[in-house]
């Protein structure tokens, strides 16, 4: 008789430390490829699941191998059937039969794998140096709250349903036919009444009769309890996700020539942030693409991160489509309104006057919170990073921005200041389910 | 009929502890009555596939300690089985005592007895009996060392950080397959204790380290006018287990990462025997399921149906495709093993005349069974193929011998199965079994330890075999940062013994 162990219900994932390590290893691979992937994918599937090729650098696993190409081998192979002693094969390229010679596992470093969402996720963060109680209210998973849903038949004792499991109890002892108190008692007055009376022969016949039947009653009350574990019922609850409100979010940018690959992706991680901050607050988003140059459209985002326009830049015009838009489509009593956009800072002369009229005129009454930023180049964040002078429209937002405490004006120049833009919509954190 | 089916171990595909325990029972006592085996006790152990595929990533043992390059290995695995491209193993079975076997769950119960038989029964009786695992492994510490291992590592992560454990533990893999002793015998593991009392004392030594000790003058006179014979006799050079050396010899090592060298060393020490029997052991777990499933078949204890897919298991596992068929990928060590063992049994109850004459001792000896219990308990591969590979078996597989030179743009036929090829090709095959000559022949030549330090490793160089450019460059950094100072690496001829490349770390880029 050998020993079992049934190992089923071990823990699984024993390998789980070992792909951390592995992951941790390739780290600076994968987050190019992550950095890859965001320029190549819609924002809104970002999160999604994600296959990356097996890092190249770093996970070699060296050790001291014969050259395939080099010396005289000798293979005995199986299933000879035209060859006589001295026949020469001609070799076809490589591997005509050396591609199985044993320890050549190229092959294995040529695979791709699934990065599951938290890692994907940790990656991307770790680029824009999020601080951590950020990434974890962005992994957050949406709140739930218990509801009450029907009733179960186990559950814990608080959850107890007296009602319903006394009508249980009761339906039982009818169906059971419990005998009742009164008819206990009755009986009992019977047998005193009968006792107390002279005996003869009918009142002692009687006497035997009766308590008998007391006895029988008596021990089906015993057997019959009276609340029986079958009829306990609980109350059941269900985990409901709380009810979150919908977020439409805007994003606009200027599409103009001298909007170039580098500030296209830069404006892309920066839209990312923001859709994924809003993926996690409501139960549902919608993103309007909005570009513009010398005037606006809404487009798809296909065009709006690969496709550029000619002209002039007027940002009014977005700015009057992203106001048509709202009229048209977005409620503000049914949607949360957020809005970012991107743009190298370029305006037509007297247009800022506009934008400044239109924020503060009609935009900002209906927005939660406006995000800009000014992508510059690395040079110039030297020289502009403090400074309150610079392009027309930026000026023309700082006195925006004076005004509203939700508008928030920024410029980036890489990929970790863009977060700071957003620092004031992940500090002020209202409790999920407040909100309406 | 009624008796008869009384009798059945087994019916349907589900399986249970009972009918595990009780197929167990039957298959044992047969095995031991009819083939006279003899096992370590066996503890079956059921696991589901993931289990099974963390089991392939920490290369098949229930312990190990923690490594990136496992995670790799499980990321290509789980791929793999996930896409279909790879079933899993039906069991696994380590050497140790008690014998553990894995049972995957979703096996049926015709499998399971199968995989018994197989692994429970046929592997266990060869690591119990084979000379190599007898001399070489030691069964019943094996699984407090890796506990051991991994223990230790983890401390040593918690202590010196985990970049600094990865940097000694990649170094140490690469040099693996230079981490055993192919000739000598290795030393027994110590036991538990006088494991952890070399770890106090260790610790005692790291504690009382006073550097005064360092200032204290050197007597002269001993370092000096030391010829390079003397050095290298007192070193014990040349030496071929690279690990061990370093881990003995290296002046820039830490006592703490000696200890991880030597667990890397004991481990792959551990698993040279297996490489070394690989046709042996597996031969021999299928000839015992085989012929004790078709025993228990004949006395009515399985079902025909049950039959019918061992069978059918049995035969895949088996299946050698030809040389120009698109799956071959080598010779199944299974199939080799297998009919090997069977001829064996011809050999002995029903010879030829040939046989005859190439095995007058066994020829017609009738006591198949004492000449494979034998053979499993003397033998390795290639000692095994070189003397019992027979010209009938050689036609059957049709066997034939290719030589390969790499300057010149054709392979040539050098043997086929034919009068004047048996000889040749028996023994290419055996030679192709034989680990330590198939892999790169890498020594410790020369160190002077009291100058500067330079580490001389040697390349024996045969067939004009040389090594991989890149991967030895690679290598080379690693025993580089092992070792601390210069390391270089001369390829010698075999032949003529002349130096054919000379690669010294120092001239390695980065």
């Amino acid at each position: 008789m050998p020993i079992f162990i049934d190992r089923r219900l071990n823990p699984k994932d024993r390998s789980l430390a070992n792909r951390q390590r592995f992951l941790k290893r390739a780290r600076e691979e994968l987050k190019q490829n992550v950095r890859d992937e965001i320029r190549n994918r819609r924002i809104d599937e970002v999160d999604a699941e994600h296959a990356v090729p097996i890092p190249k650098r770093g996970t070699g696993e060296p050790s001291f191998d014969d050259a395939k190409n080099s010396g005289r081998r000798e293979r005995v192979l199986v299933g000879n059937k035209q060859f006589a002693e001295g026949d020469l094969i001609p070799k076809r390229g490589q591997g005509a039969f050396g591609s199985s010679t044993p320890g050549d596992t190229a092959s294995e470093d040529d695979f791709r794998f699934v990065l599951s969402h938290e890692e994907f996720l940790d990656l991307f963060f770790e680029d824009l140096e999020l601080p951590d109680l950020v990434k974890l209210s962005l992994k957050e998973i949406v709140a739930f709250k218990p509801h009450r849903a029907g009733f179960t038949q186990s559950g814990a004792p608080t959850n107890i349903n007296v009602g319903r499991t006394m009508r249980n109890s009761y339906g039982r002892r009818i169906a059971l036919k419990r005998p009742k108190r009164e008819d206990l008692e009755a009986l009992e007055q019977e047998l005193a009444l009968l006792r107390a009376e002279p005996p003869n022969q009918a009142a002692r016949q009687r006497i035997m009769a009766l308590s008998e039947e007391f006895e029988r009653l008596e021990r089906r009350r015993r057997k019959i309890a009276y609340v029986d574990p079958v009829d306990i019922r609980f109350n059941r609850f269900e985990p409901q996700p709380l009810p979150n409100a919908s977020a439409v979010m805007f994003c606009l940018m200027d599409v103009s020539g001298s909007m170039g690959e580098r500030e296209k992706d830069l404006a892309k991680r920066f839209f990312v942030l923001l859709h994924l901050f809003l993926q996690r607050r409501y139960k549902r988003t919608e993103i309007v693409f909005i570009r513009h140059a010398h005037e606006a459209h809404e487009v798809d985002e296909e065009t709006f991160f690969n496709s550029t326009q000619s002209g002039g830049t007027v940002v009014s015009t977005a700015l009057e489509e992203m106001h048509r838009v709202i009229a048209k489509r977005y409620p503000v009593s049914e949607w949360n309104i957020y809005a970012a956009q991107a743009s190298d800072g370029d305006n037509f002369l007297t247009d800022s006057e506009r934008c400044i009229a239109l924020l503060d005129g009609k935009l900002m009454r209906l927005c939660q919170y406006f995000a800009y930023v000014e992508i510059i180049d690395e040079r110039e964040s030297e020289i502009f990073g403090t400074t309150e002078n610079g392009t027309s429209l930026w000026q023309a937002y700082s006195t925006v921005a004076g005004r509203w405490s939700n508008f928030q004006i920024s410029r980036i120049a890489k990929a970790a200041d863009i977060y700071p833009v957003f620092r004031k919509l992940f500090t002020k954190q209202p409790p999920v389910g407040k909100r309406t | 009929m009624p008796a008869s089916k009384a009798r059945l171990l087994f019916s349907g595909s589900d399986w249970d502890f009972t009918k595990l325990s009780m197929v167990y029972d039957a298959i044992e006592e047969i095995a031991v009555e009819e083939l006279q085996l003899d096992v370590y006790p066996v503890q079956l152990e059921i696991i589901s596939s993931e289990q099974m595929l963390d089991a392939y990533a920490s290369v098949g043992m229930p312990l190990m300690y923690r490594h990136w390059s496992f995670g790799k290995h499980f990321l290509y695995q789980e791929l793999l089985y996930r896409k279909g491209g790879r079933g899993l193993a039906y069991e696994l079975v380590i050497n140790s005592d008690p014998c553990i076997v894995y049972l995957m769950e979703e096996n049926t119960m015709a499998l399971q007895a199968l995989v018994t038989a197989h692994a429970a029964l046929g592997h266990n009786h060869f690591f119990k009996n084979n000379h190599l695992f007898r001399q070489w492994t030691d069964a019943a510490t094996i699984l407090s060392y890796l506990d051991f291992a991994k223990d230790y590592i983890a401390r040593c992560e918690e202590r010196h950080g985990f970049a600094a454990v990865e940097e000694i533990l990649d170094a140490a893999h690469a040099l693996k397959g230079q981490g055993v002793f192919r000739y000598q015998r290795p030393p027994k593991l110590s036991s538990e204790q006088q494991r952890r009392e070399l770890r106090e004392r260790l610790e005692y030594e790291e504690r009382s380290y006073n550097d005064l000790w360092r200032t204290l003058p050197t007597s002269r006179g001993s370092s000096e006018g030391q010829n390079q014979a003397e050095r290298k006799k007192k070193l014990n050079l040349p030496e071929e287990n690279l690990l061990y050396f370093l881990e003995k010899n290296s002046p820039a090592l830490e006592p703490w990462q000696r200890e991880i060298i030597r667990i890397v060393r004991v481990i792959a020490q551990y698993f040279y025997p297996q490489q070394q029997t690989q046709v042996m052991n597996e031969g021999c777990a299928t000839f015992v399921h085989y012929t004790l499933m078709n025993m228990l078949f004949d006395r009515g204890r399985i079902s025909e149906g049950a039959m019918l897919e061992m069978l059918s298991n049995h035969s895949n596992v088996v299946f050698q495709p030809g040389f120009d068929d698109p799956r071959f990928s080598g010779i199944n060590p299974y199939a080799l093993g297998l009919d090997m063992m069977q001829d064996i049994k011809r050999i002995a109850t029903e010879p030829t005349e040939e046989d005859r004459d190439w095995f007058p001792d066994i020829a017609g000896g009738g006591d198949w069974r004492r000449i494979l219990l034998d053979a499993w308990a003397d033998h390795r591969d290639e000692s095994f193929i070189r003397q019992y590979l027979s010209p009938a078996l050689i036609r059957k597989w049709r066997l034939f011998l290719l030589v390969d030179s790499a300057d010149e743009p054709h392979y040539k036929v050098a043997s086929i199965h034919n009068e004047r090829g048996y000889e040749k090709i028996r023994s290419a095959l055996a030679q192709s079994y034989e680990i330590g000559a198939n892999r790169p022949d890498i020594q410790v030549v020369d160190v002077d330890l009291l100058g500067d330090r330079h580490l001389r490793l040697q390349h024996t160089v045969k067939n004009g075999i040389l090594l991989e450019d890149k991967s030895r460059d690679e290598t080379l950094r690693h025993i580089r940062r092992l070792w601390g100072y210069e390391v270089s690496l001369a390829s010698v001829d075999v032949g003529t013994g002349a130096t054919i490349a000379d690669r010294a770390s120092s001239q390695l880029a980065g």
